[in-house]
């Protein structure tokens, strides 16, 4: 069936409007009911998917104040971009990214794919660089060259072990 | 314009001896991977982005790699050779177009190559031509272990491979198909395609990935869940389900076309035939919908004479990038016009 409003596209939405005990049906084609405001569009990229989560969710103003202590990344800023500040705030937005996880990947969210031979061993030492890092960013940033010279001595000696 | 030589050139993915290379162009699998112990780029700072692209140029230089990867600096490469890589789909709009270190590197048959610094610190990608997934998958599994056996990747027993987007956690892994679907586009069953393709949790997207109109009739279709899956699993899914079902159903109406409808796709054929043979200046759209109309007639031996890897070699080489290097000088839309109707005429003219 074709859309009444164009005539041109296949029409896939069918409304059946009741007033006065009357039954009145349209047939529309996706654009065409857009246009009507009849039909909202799925929401097809993650910062629709975040907001709409985040209205859903209850405890909105705790989530504004969630933020991750390695990158400091906050939620709302995640939710702005879409990216991720480090591996950290995977941990730190367990909860609120959970809902997102199920509406991109399914019920099933356990990672059972491909597992690195080294993986998972070093989780710790990892998290330590991530912090001298961080450090050093800001040392460089506020133009403390000795703390910052300090900083990648310790670095470049951790990365041995 | 260092890369005039690849521009000369037809990508090894381009040549039509695939499985179902008639309506299946390529196969590819890229997977994302981070560095642990650094934040993802958006939260890297130049020096840390500069550390990252050179600790990966150095270590992809020692990979025991079959064929040799040729490292390029994509923050130095003069913009017409970072174009040449997007049509090339060596590497994406976004890491060309992107700022800040960042690098790529390919195997001299373009069937392997990564970004380094794109969203995530690397990507991998191995491309075939055709339906053949189970080989890419085993191809980019390979050089991932090359990688992996020199580095730590950010990675959790819970969530798998982490990436700087939580769409592509887990596997990290990307399965996509370059369809070629005029029949579909015709008939107007394309949007029919999109919502239940969409349906089944897959995206479809134009030429270039992300954010691209689907020129010439070819969509890129690609899985949007990587967590909750194995790979293999993915690919399967993927290679006995999805992408055998969109090919039926193009052939179908091909050959619906073709008993109720022959000279309507003979006209589509011959017309477009007779304007790429003819025309003396022609815009990327109209050659890549003409070029399309052409390639379903050769498909359907309705216009013989012409080999499929002629018509795949015109989409690849009349693209704007394409046609400067080969000329090596940068040219106006006006003068592209003309050099890529000259160029198009001597290939489809025989003597």
């Amino acid at each position: 069936m074709l859309c009444q409003r164009c005539s041109k596209n296949e029409a896939t939405i069918h409304i059946t409007e009741v007033s006065n005990g009357e039954h009145q049906e349209s047939h529309l084609c996706e654009q065409c009911a857009e246009a009507d405001g009849t039909v909202i569009k799925t929401p097809t990229n993650i910062n629709q998917l975040l907001s709409s989560f985040i209205m859903a969710h209850s405890g909105v103003a705790e989530l504004a104040e969630l933020s991750c202590p390695e990158c400091g990344l906050s939620f709302l800023e995640f939710r702005q971009h879409g990216l991720l500040g480090c591996p950290n705030d995977y941990e730190v937005f367990e909860q609120p990214l959970d809902g997102l996880l199920t509406r991109v990947h399914g019920e099933d969210t356990h990672h059972v794919g491909k597992v690195p031979a080294r993986g998972g061993t070093q989780q710790k030492r990892n998290m330590k660089l991530l912090r001298l890092r961080r450090e050093l960013a800001g040392a460089v940033e506020s133009e403390e060259y000795e703390k910052a010279a300090e900083l990648r001595d310790r670095i470049k000696e951790f990365e041995k072990q | 314009m260092k890369l005039a030589e690849l521009a000369k050139r037809s990508g090894s993915w381009l040549q039509g001896e695939g499985p179902l290379a008639g309506i299946v162009i390529s196969s590819r699998v890229r997977l994302a991977r981070n560095l642990a112990g650094y934040p993802f780029l958006s939260r890297c700072d130049h020096q840390q982005k500069l550390e990252i692209q050179e600790f990966l140029r150095q270590q992809t230089s020692e990979l025991a790699t079959a064929e040799p990867l040729e490292y390029i600096n994509i923050d130095e490469a003069e913009a017409l050779d970072q174009q040449l890589l997007v049509e090339r789909h060596l590497i994406s709009r976004q890491h060309a177009e992107a700022n800040g270190a960042r690098g790529m590197a390919y195997s001299a048959s373009e069937k392997i190559s990564i970004m380094i610094n794109e969203e995530d610190h690397l990507r991998l990608q191995a491309l075939q031509p055709g339906l053949r997934l189970d080989e890419a998958w085993q191809e980019v599994d390979a050089l991932d272990d090359l990688f992996e056996a020199k580095m730590d990747y950010a990675f959790s027993s819970r969530l798998g491979y982490l990436t700087a987007c939580p769409t592509n956690v887990g596997t990290g892994i990307r399965v996509s198909v370059m369809l070629h679907l005029p029949g579909l586009k015709m008939s107007g069953q394309m949007e029919k395609v999109i919502r239940s393709a969409r349906d089944m949790h897959l995206a479809v997207r134009g030429l270039h990935g992300e954010g691209t109109q689907a020129a010439g009739d070819f969509y890129q279709v690609s899985n949007q869940r990587t967590l909750g899956a194995s790979e293999q699993q993915i690919i399967d899914e993927f290679k006995n389900g999805v992408v055998p079902r969109i090919v039926d159903y193009e052939q179908k109406t091909r050959d619906k076309l073709l008993t109720e409808h022959a000279h309507f796709v003979d006209d589509k054929a011959f017309r477009a035939l007779g304007t790429l043979q003819n025309a003396r200046t022609i815009s990327s759209e109209e050659s890549l919908e003409l070029l399309s109309h052409l390639r379903m007639g050769v498909t359907l031996d309705r216009v013989s004479g012409l080999k499929l890897d002629t018509l795949n070699e015109l989409f690849l080489r009349t693209q704007a990038a394409h046609l400067q290097q080969i000329e090596n000088r940068t040219m106006s839309a006006e003068e592209r016009g003309v050099a890529r109707a000259k160029y198009i005429r001597q290939e489809l003219n025989p003597n």
